[in-house]
């Protein structure tokens, strides 16, 4: 009757019911009223009461999302809603997925490299889109707007509004609820109005820097950049203070918080970078690579711009710290030795006590990038020359440009409905590979399986935006311990049978547990297995 | 070296191929004729709802056979000649074997109803099975109404993927309420209001009789025990599965139900196993089932399998039944022995939350105490506790206290074993246990 026999036969092309129903055309067409107008502003259409049209665009635009995600779930019962998601065609990667795809690259590039065309002016009064923002920031700063606070502001709208569709999708479940209330909470305040409010305490000898409380180095790379340091120094107790703070984050808060409850603490209760991908991102989670070869792609990327960020960082505070050892204690020798004795000292410790947990090319890795930087450090000594072979600015330059602009932004997000939502922090972020670290090596955070009622459905895996093949680990009743793992919990929302649960127990048993034989099974077969093991 | 054909590649025969790998260097064959490469059978529904792609379903990545060496062969058996150690395969070719793994799993029940063959009749099991319900009910213009019949898990999977495409159903069920065989009363009552929540339309105490078709001879009504007649596009038949054995009619290899094996696996022939849905255990195991067609235990029987055919015989002797379920959007998970009604050796405990959503159910035995099963509906419950506690021969009194440890609910979920326990704590005095 019907030839279905070989695999590529096998289109099973569904046809979802993806009408919309009446309210969610008002909400889109509100929206995109609101959109419509921000359009209009950027081709600087003139509007009379800019403070009336802008609160009225943002308003619209709002109120279009909330609108249309009501509309989405009212009527549908607490759960899991995932019905015709690989049928739409903004959600599996059809025309519209490559649509928003292009549209959200373009906006990315004019942002980081040609502001001017969205009315940057450096000297003189902003027009286009960026003045149409201006009433909003003299209101919140008392400066005029620049790109990145009319970014801000869209950022932040977006995860509010794509947080409260996050919230209502998943009503059912309270650590999905929560996650979200976090990080929409630290992007408002932390990210935005915090920052906003600090930059009005500015006089002309008190300048404190643009600091987002929350965006810890290296995920903020140009936290120590000289004028940072500058500015946080003559800026009294405050700037010390900050500065301070900058410093403990990484060193300190990091590595305890991630200790108790593994990186999803930041990545997905706190980071801006992630809570973006949790609420817009979202619908483009099922889109991340999960094969073998992704997996190793992304363990040599995420690892080697981490390398690079401390290179990069290193030899921007080497190039501004003095020589004499009279002035300031830390000068140039002082930090460059402390450096290099601090890296050595890091990796002697996992090399000593957690060499079993890494795979080999993770120790080819590890020696590698600390012989290039131990090698760097003795070029410098013994030739005298100019550090690191490279000059610090112009390091610091690419890495703003490859890393900071081009990775995280155009591809990180611009890319969303392509490559899935967490492109950037599976791939890209250095903050995300120290996290990983800490969290594969020393952390009570992990994902336990439960006991044999895996059925390798596979949901787990798909809507795993860091692309890990949770499954894999499931159905062999093996706890998951990956670096990459940012602890969103969809994993286990998506479960049919009950069996993934994130946990942060102190019990250090059983951290991975790879019996060949599932709980269920015939207790002698499961000794005879161990025994052979 | 010797080498071993195994046929079907679903969780019960790829389990046993992984195993035998694991364990030897013996040449290995899988043979199938649904898929070339093993897949989960029970995503096909998320593959319909479009929640994945069918690809998803696959939990290897292709090039992990060839790196392991177990040889794939898209054919299917025609017949097996034990005498020769030999297959006959549809694409003309034979296979010879050393040892032969029939794995072929089941086929939807088909119980003679007048009209079963017409076309827009049919089961859920394969992926042709899929297939076919993607040319037979793609969307609600096609199909606009279906029936389904068979109040199990197959049968509600159904409605639950019609309804997810917008298509009207109607769900025919023998018993008073769903799945009542197994669950009872509350549990099943539960589970009715569940599937009516969703706008399914739920007929209880009510069976098929026949169907109709029109002059395409496609379906055009179902005709039930109450002389109703409903016109339908599909009839989805949802009533159990038996196993698929028909091509070892002449072979010698003794059957009844499903292939008869010892309790090694073995058939009548000393090479030739069977494992999965399609074996039937010559003694089942006490309180079992001699077929048991869930894929938790055709992976068991793979793996016990593996060990027997390495030269490490090992009887098939499974722990604690389990099993589990997701009915719409409530999550079934069971251990031990819950009996639908009570029996008069036992005592039950239940707890229902105030929304009527979620629920626990705990038996133990009314002469000694001793915990023999527990079931959630909405609540997620921890395999290695509940398993370790059946094994011990936990008595209830000591059970209770210690009730949350069988929790396995999201973090910052509300704690429902919490709720339960104080529940029970107060049942017992009553019962004054």
């Amino acid at each position: 009757m019907m030839n279905y026999g070989t695999q590529k036969n096998m289109a099973l092309t569904g046809e979802p019911p993806v009408q919309l129903n009446k309210t969610q055309k008002l909400g889109t067409l509100t929206g995109l009223t609101g959109l419509f107008i921000l359009l209009l502003a950027t081709f600087n259409v003139q509007f009379p009461e800019r403070t009336f049209w802008l609160s009225g665009s943002l308003v619209l635009l709002s109120a279009g999302i909330l609108i249309f995600s009501i509309a989405a779930y009212k009527d549908k019962t607490a759960g899991i809603k995932n019905d015709g998601v690989w049928f739409k065609s903004l959600t599996s990667r059809g025309y519209l997925a490559w649509c928003l795809g292009i549209f959200l690259t373009l906006f990315y590039i004019v942002l980081y490299f040609y502001p001017s065309l969205l009315g940057l002016r450096e000297n003189g009064v902003n027009t286009g889109l960026i003045g149409f923002f201006d009433p909003l920031s003299k209101f919140l700063s008392g400066n005029p707007a620049s790109q990145w606070f009319v970014y801000g502001v869209l950022y932040t709208l977006a995860i509010l509004t794509f947080g409260i569709k996050f919230i209502l999708k998943y009503r059912h479940n309270r650590y999905e609820m929560i996650r979200t209330i976090s990080v929409m909470f630290f992007q408002t305040c932390f990210a935005f109005i915090i920052p906003e409010l600090m930059a009005r305490l500015n006089s002309p000898d008190f300048s404190l820097p643009y600091y987002d409380l929350k965006n810890i180095w290296p995920l903020n790379y140009y936290n120590f950049d000289q004028y940072r340091i500058d500015s946080f120094i003559s800026s009294g107790d405050i700037g010390l203070a900050l500065l301070i703070f900058g410093i403990i984050s990484i060193l300190i808060i990091t590595p305890v918080l991630t200790y108790f409850y593994g990186k999803r603490w930041y990545c997905s209760w706190v980071c801006g970078c992630g809570g973006l991908a949790e609420t817009i991102g979202d619908p483009f989670r099922q889109l991340s690579d999960k094969s073998m070869f992704a997996w190793k792609v992304e363990r040599w990327v995420i690892h080697s711009v981490l390398v690079f960020v401390v290179l990069t960082t290193t030899a921007t505070i080497y190039s501004y710290l003095s020589y004499d050892a009279q002035k300031y204690w830390l000068n140039k020798d002082v930090f460059l030795i402390g450096t290099g004795v601090t890296l050595t000292l890091l990796f002697l410790l996992i090399w000593i006590y957690k060499r079993e947990e890494l795979r080999k090319d993770a120790r080819y890795g590890a020696l590698a990038y600390l012989s290039i930087m131990i090698g760097l450090i003795l070029i410098h000594y013994l030739s005298g020359m100019n550090v690191f072979i490279f000059d610090a600015g112009t390091l610091r330059t690419w890495y703003g440009f490859m890393i900071g602009s081009i990775f995280s932004g155009v591809i990180g997000t611009g890319f969303y409905p392509i490559f899935g939502s967490r492109v950037w922090c599976r791939f890209g972020c250095p903050m995300a590979a120290i996290l990983g670290l800490q969290q594969r090596l020393f952390s009570r955070f992990r994902i336990t399986t439960n006991g044999g009622q895996c059925i390798s459905c596979g949901n787990c895996s798909v809507y795993c935006e860091m692309g890990i093949d949770v499954r894999s680990y499931a159905q062999k009743g093996e706890n998951i311990l990956r670096a990459s793992c940012v602890g969103c919990g969809i994993c286990s929302a998506v479960c049919p049978r009950g069996v993934l649960k994130l946990e942060n127990t102190k019990k250090s048993d059983q951290r991975i547990d790879p019996d060949a034989v599932l709980t269920g099974n015939n207790p002698d077969l499961l000794d005879l297995l161990k025994k052979n093991q | 070296m010797k080498h071993i054909v195994i046929i079907g590649n679903g969780i019960a025969g790829i389990t046993a191929a992984r195993h035998i790998r694991k364990r030897s260097d013996n040449r290995i064959s899988v043979i199938s004729s649904e898929n070339k490469y093993f897949f989960s059978r029970t995503a096909l529904m998320y593959v319909y709802m479009g929640h994945m792609k069918f690809e998803h379903t696959q939990p290897y990545e292709n090039n992990f056979w060839e790196s392991n060496r177990i040889e794939l062969v898209e054919d299917h058996v025609n017949s097996v000649t034990p005498s020769e150690n030999k297959l006959v395969l549809r694409k003309g070719k034979s296979l010879d074997y050393d040892v032969l793994i029939i794995a072929t799993g089941s086929k939807p029940n088909r119980f003679g109803w007048p009209g079963q063959n017409l076309k827009g009749v049919q089961g859920l099991y394969s992926k042709q099975d899929l297939e076919l319900l993607e040319k037979n009910a793609p969307n609600a213009k096609v199909c606009k109404h279906a029936v389904i019949t068979g109040g199990g898990l197959i049968g509600i999977e159904l409605a639950e993927m019609l309804h997810s495409r917008k298509i009207p159903v109607t769900f025919l069920v023998r018993e008073s309420g769903f799945w009542r065989n197994v669950l009872p009363k509350p549990e099943s009552e539960m589970i009715n209001r569940h599937i009516r929540k969703h706008g399914i339309d739920l007929r209880l105490n009510t069976e098929l009789s026949s169907i109709t078709g029109d002059e395409n001879s496609c379906v055009a009504s179902v005709i039930t025990n109450h002389e109703e007649r409903i016109p339908c596009d599909l009839v989805g038949l949802t009533a159990g599965v038996s196993p698929s054995i028909e091509f070892l009619k002449d072979s010698g290899i003794e059957t009844n139900k499903g292939i008869l094996v010892d309790s090694h696996l073995r058939t009548t022939i000393e090479n030739i196993f069977a494992i999965g849905d399609c074996a039937e255990l010559r003694e089942p195991l006490p309180h079992r089932k001699a077929v048991e067609a869930v894929w938790y235990a055709g992976r068991m029987m793979g793996e016990t399998v593996a060990c027997t055919v390495c030269d490490q015989p090992v009887a098939y002797r499974p722990g604690h039944w389990f099993n589990s379920a997701k009915f719409f959007d409530i999550e079934y998970q069971t251990y031990g022995k819950i009996h639908a009604e009570k029996t008069a050796q036992e005592e039950q405990l239940y707890w229902e939350s105030e929304d009527g959503n979620k629920c626990i159910r705990i038996a133990f035995e009314k002469e000694t105490g001793v915990f023999i099963g527990m079931h959630a509906l909405g609540v997620r419950l921890s395999h290695m506790t509940i398993d370790r506690w059946l094994t011990e021969k936990l008595m209830i009194n000591d059970l209770l206290p210690q009730l949350e440890k069988a929790a396995f609910d999201p973090e910052l979920f509300d704690k429902s074993l919490k709720k339960a326990k104080a529940h029970f704590q107060q049942k017992m005095i009553k019962l004054q246990f």
